[in-house]
């Protein structure tokens, strides 16, 4: 997935392309300017279900996805690799998902903006609204006014997705000038501003630096100032700690809180880590065999989990506090192989409730909080945790 | 498995010391050095797991190949039942071997592509003329059942199979030869979530079974609560800190442990949400160039001048419980220096320290 060769693939090679082809600069640059931009018509909008926006602080919904499935055609046969997920994100808010490698969390998340490599990656069904727009439906050259643009996007890997054959103050001048069209001095100036917000020191000078002249955490603040450039109205961040030791990990999630605090980003943060997104998230995704499996704000997550794969996930985790368990509960088998469409819970195989309605029927994303106008808890399963029995409903 | 108090050490480290020479211009002139492990002591009894944590690049898997003799020391011993590793040459050295094995990190490049699943586990009986023909064969398939995997799988390839299936391999292959010790470096940092409690409880039957010595290197400090009986913690190719599991984990001593520690996310967020972290500033100075006197002084939030200036001795603060640290009293009840309040009090020593600002 990862290949370079993908033309559509969103390394930095990708996305500074991107960058030279790009029109929106004036659209932008009001908007860095504190100003709402041309082009968001929210008032005029009505996504969906009316009732799944309802936002008690009367936040925007700023992304809604629907039925988003990708599948890859390798030579092997096609692998289903996201099968219909839907979510939305309101302004200001974060966004967790959390599942293990081949779930589809970031195979969803490069498919909102067609970063898979296509072929062997095809958009099967979808849609993704962003800014009155269906972004999948936009002609290449708006989507890349939109990555990098309105919405930013940090990689896993710092050692990587920096191009180190170009100074850091190129990587970040670039998309200034293009995006927003600033004038080459402009731009400098706020490529040091960048660099400041995360927390470089002596950013001045830094900007004639290369990538390898900076450590790993110092390259991830590169990137993450990279992504905030041209004041994005939504980050999505896929693993941006993972390659990280733990205390330079804690120094990113502090400056990640910061931001948020004092600009109010709406973010996409995937991670297999559930104790990285206990300390941020707002809400929670957890993904398994490319659906959303559960799905409900932080606290109620953990607090109560209803999805086998969710309490089971969170059993196996060894703490560094709390009793120490004399065995680690496991989850025994494997991962699903996505081969095919779902025809089953995807979950079945590995459950200990598992009965003979999972294996004949995909079980829909159901809300189950007992308050459902105001807890937001759903989950696709067929046995319902509280009573320990299979669910009455259709 | 918790090992005997009585029962003699498997193995001591004492002053251990691996560096690495920095080469440059056209006649590879030695122009620096990189202390990758500089000067740690241990010891390991028999049936223990000792942990060792630490971040990347603090010299934990150095040190573990060190003690193996994939690597070169510089200075110090390792014994094995009073045997002197380091002083093996030859045949000699060879004929150790078999007591001392390893699981690598990375069950993807640890294994040889084209190499069956029952080559693969045969090689070191191979290598060690031990068993041939059908013997041989039937050992490789008690070896595959006890790790967990379906003996009928001997003559497939590595590709084949899951991270965690290769993980098992890979210690198979480590068991093939009836081990005393092994060397686990970072085993399950490549596996998903589900699949590392599968690994870690195959590792503990195993060890139980068998009375496996364990040196477990991991930075997965949760992993590390679990798995270990005593805990050392590493910082640029030292012990800052070592310790029995429980006492480390409720009461670290060394600010460096603390930090740590404090900068694990717990998967709680009620927890999370009211706990402070303590977050160091700036990056792991390089081994090449580590600071004067305390290696942990250019990040330390309670350093002193004194910090800067000498080194601090590894000291016994009471019996089984070492830590070098400048700032940790002696005694019954030591006690570490509180790092809470003074947060921003370090002053790194390299100017291009880093630091994110505390709001």
């Amino acid at each position: 997935m990862y290949s370079p060769h993908g033309r559509e693939f969103g390394s930095w090679f990708q996305l500074s392309g991107a960058f030279r082809l790009s029109g929106a600069a004036a659209a932008a640059e009001s908007r860095l300017a504190g100003q709402g931009g041309p082009g968001f018509r929210w008032g005029h909008m009505r996504w969906g279900r009316a009732d799944m926006n309802q936002d008690p602080a009367g936040r925007a919904t700023i992304l809604e996805v629907e039925d988003l499935r990708t599948v890859f055609d390798t030579r092997d046969g096609a692998i289903h690799a996201v099968n219909g997920i839907s979510f939305h994100l309101r302004e200001g808010e974060l966004l967790g998902i959390v599942g293990e490698s081949g779930s589809g969390k970031s195979v969803s998340m490069m498919s909102l903006l067609k970063l898979v490599p296509m072929p062997p990656a095809r958009i099967v069904s979808g849609q993704v609204r962003f800014g009155g727009r269906d972004i999948l439906q936009l002609p290449p050259g708006d989507i890349r006014r939109i990555r990098g643009g309105e919405i930013g996007f940090i990689f896993q890997d710092p050692m990587t997705s920096l191009n180190p054959v170009f100074t850091v103050g190129f990587q970040l001048i670039e998309p200034l000038r293009k995006h927003l069209g600033l004038s080459r001095r402009k731009a400098r100036e706020r490529a040091v501003e960048l660099l400041e917000l995360v927390g470089i020191p002596s950013a001045d000078d830094r900007l004639a630096d290369f990538p390898h002249q900076f450590s790993g955490g110092m390259r991830q603040r590169v990137m993450i100032a990279i992504a905030l450039a041209c004041d994005p109205r939504l980050l999505i961040a896929d693993e941006p700690t993972t390659a990280l030791d733990v205390t330079i990990q804690a120094q990113i999630l502090e400056l990640i809180r910061r931001l948020r605090r004092e600009l109010g980003m709406s973010m996409i943060w995937i991670t297999h880590d559930l104790g990285v997104v206990a300390g941020i998230a707002d809400r929670v995704m957890v993904m398994y065999g490319g659906m959303v499996v559960e799905h409900s704000t932080v606290d109620r997550l953990y607090a109560e989990p209803r999805h086998p794969y969710t309490r089971a996930l969170l059993d196996t985790l060894p703490g560094t506090g709390g009793m120490r368990a004399v065995r680690l509960n496991t989850i025994s088998g494997q991962p699903p192989l996505l081969d095919a469409a779902p025809t089953s819970c995807p979950f079945a195989p590995r459950c200990a409730h598992a009965f003979e309605r999972c294996w004949n029927e995909n079980p829909a994303l159901r809300p189950v909080a007992p308050d459902r106008d105001h807890l937001v808890h759903d989950v696709a399963c067929w046995w319902d945790v509280d009573r320990g029995a299979p669910r009455n409903d259709a | 498995m918790t090992p005997d108090a009585s029962s003699s050490a498997l193995l001591e480290v004492e002053d251990l010391k691996t560096h690495f020479p920095i080469l440059a211009g056209i006649f590879r002139r030695q122009v620096g050095i990189v202390k990758a492990v500089d000067g740690i002591s241990f010891t390991l009894k028999r049936g223990e797991t000792l942990g060792l944590v630490g971040e990347s690049g603090c010299g934990k898997s150095t040190a573990g190949r060190t003690i193996l003799r994939l690597q070169d020391a510089t200075a110090g011993r390792v014994r094995l039942d009073g045997e002197d590793l380091l002083a093996l040459e030859g045949e000699a050295l060879r004929r150790v071997r078999p007591r001392m094995q390893m699981v690598f990190q990375d069950p993807h490049a640890s294994l040889n592509p084209r190499m069956t699943v029952s080559s693969i586990v045969s090689e070191p009986l191979d290598e060690h003329n031990l068993l041939a023909g059908a013997e041989r064969q039937e050992r490789v398939e008690q070896l595959l059942e006890s790790v967990g995997l379906d003996p009928t799988f001997s003559n497939r390839y590595p590709h084949e199979f899951s991270g965690g299936q290769r993980q098992r391999i890979g210690i198979a292959r480590a068991l093939a030869l009836n081990p005393d010790f092994i060397v686990c470096d970072e085993p399950i940092a490549a596996l998903d979530v589900s699949i590392q409690a599968q690994v870690v409880n195959l590792l503990e039957d195993l060890q139980e079974q068998r009375t496996l010595t364990y040196l477990f290197i991991s930075h997965d400090l949760g992993m590390i609560r679990h798995i270990a009986n005593r805990v050392a913690v590493m910082y640029l190719g030292r012990i800052v800190e070592l310790a029995p599991r429980d006492v480390l984990y409720a009461s670290p001593l060394h600010p460096y442990t603390q930090a740590l520690l404090s900068a694990v996310p717990i998967p709680d967020p009620k927890v999370e949400a009211t706990r402070s972290h303590i977050v160091l500033r700036g990056d792991l100075p390089s081994p090449a160039n580590p600071p004067l006197g305390c290696n942990f002084s250019t990040r330390c939030p309670v350093a002193t001048s004194i910090c800067r200036e000498a080194e601090p001795e590894w000291r016994e603060t009471e019996p089984g419980r070492f830590v070098a640290c400048h700032h940790v009293t002696v005694g019954n009840g030591a006690r570490g220096p509180d790092l809470q309040p003074p947060v921003g009090a370090a002053t790194g020593t390299d100017g291009a320290s880093p630091s994110v600002p505390t709001a």
